[in-house]
């Protein structure tokens, strides 16, 4: 096979150069998202945790783009199979709309009518620690897979029954 | 979108009959339609999650959940850390599958082998990485309907938590698993030399279009489990 044309070759290297750019994208898009991460860890003000995450969501969506449209190669399709493609997709908007609001909503019902459920939110429970190095200890002797199962379940089941 | 025009020079032209008017080949635009019923499958996943995490007044810190690695010392607190990798390691396998539909496109077997067998062997690395967590959370007491970890406030936890874990980044390997073996096949139909006789690499295009949704997959899962 002889492609040996300049056009070829010219074809080649804008394609290569394409690959190289969305690599670099999807990793520095990805670190962003881990330092921010990061920085979440053990921070108080939910206003700026709310932002954060608004962030990270959007480079999310930006890296979801980028794969899409370069590495499945969509963007070089023909419109009309591009959008027999996104405009079905455009349904998650909804989707995630409504169910999202529909579970705020639900919480919010129980957290008013529900004091029992309410109450749950309330009590702290201690993790056992002490009872989970028993446990560890135990689960070493235990040579079947099954015993382990059952033994840490029942160590560190808590106390409060959560309620669903 | 006016790159299309690369794709289509006369976009009149193909509709007026003995071509795709999609400009594509039969088993790519199926494999698109397949890709998209998938996602909605997995979008239903991910949005059930968030409806019972909008429903619930507590969740666990996932930075409280995923804190070890392999070989780390009892009671290490190294959040993000292990999920950091194998996020890269699809990156990485992703970017070899490019590479080895470019090589495919210019009918190099050598190229094609090449990115295949380092796309294969992301591939391993991942569900490796995917088996060693399963395993590190089992032992820790998580499971289908056992929830060993406490809400971010310190209160009880429901199993949620681990039911949609398990279940969605269980679906997802076993995504990546049927990614791994269709690309072990595409090698071996490579190196049969089923390609050059064909005179095309498409079945290498449907493959990586496969391989990369699984990638796009894991970009929402890694962002909703571990970093929100």
């Amino acid at each position: 096979m002889s492609h040996s044309h300049s056009d070829q070759e010219a074809h080649n290297a804008e394609a290569m150069a394409e690959i190289k750019k969305v690599t670099i994208i999807l990793s520095v898009f990805t670190i962003v998202e881990l330092i921010l991460g990061f920085w979440m860890i053990g921070m108080t003000s939910a206003v700026l945790k709310l932002t954060i995450k608004g962030t990270i969501v959007i480079l999310m969506m930006a890296k979801a783009f980028y794969i899409v449209a370069y590495f499945m190669h969509l963007k070089h399709e023909v419109k009309n199979l591009i959008m027999t493609i996104v405009v079905p997709l455009l349904l998650f908007v909804w989707f995630i709309g409504a169910f999202l609001w529909d579970g705020s909503s639900f919480r919010n019902l129980r957290n008013n009518y529900n004091p029992y459920f309410k109450e749950q939110a309330t009590i702290k429970v201690e993790k056992k620690v002490e009872e989970r190095k028993a446990t560890d200890a135990k689960h070493e002797a235990a040579a079947t897979k099954h015993e382990t199962v059952e033994t840490t379940h029942e160590a560190t089941k808590p106390e409060v029954e959560p309620y669903y | 979108m006016s790159t299309t025009t690369t794709a289509s020079p006369n976009e009149a032209k193909l509709w007026e009959g003995g071509k795709s008017p999609f400009n594509s080949e039969y088993g790519k635009v199926m494999m698109w339609y397949f890709l998209m019923s998938d996602a909605f499958t997995f979008g239903a996943f991910l949005i059930s999650y968030g409806t019972v995490r909008f429903s619930t007044n507590g969740w666990p810190d996932s930075n409280e959940v995923f804190r070890s690695f392999p070989f780390a010392p009892e009671g290490v607190h190294a959040p993000l850390v292990f999920v950091s990798i194998m996020t890269f390691i699809l990156i990485i396998s992703s970017v070899t599958m490019v590479l080895a539909v470019h090589a495919g496109k210019n009918m190099d077997k050598q190229g094609v082998v090449r990115n295949m067998i380092l796309t294969i062997i992301g591939g391993i690395a991942f569900l490796s990485c995917q088996a060693w967590e399963w395993n590190h959370l089992f032992h820790e007491g998580a499971w289908w309907g056992a929830n060993p970890f406490l809400n971010a406030d310190g209160t009880a936890s429901t199993t949620n938590f681990t039911n949609f874990f398990f279940t969605i980044t269980g679906f997802h390997g076993f995504h990546v698993f049927s990614g791994v073996l269709i690309n072990i096949i595409m090698l071996i139909m490579t190196l049969m030399d089923k390609f050059e006789q064909r005179g095309h690499y498409l079945m290498i295009e449907k493959a990586g279009l496969y391989w990369h949704f699984v990638d796009l997959v894991w970009v929402f899962v890694f962002t909703i489990f571990y970093l929100l």
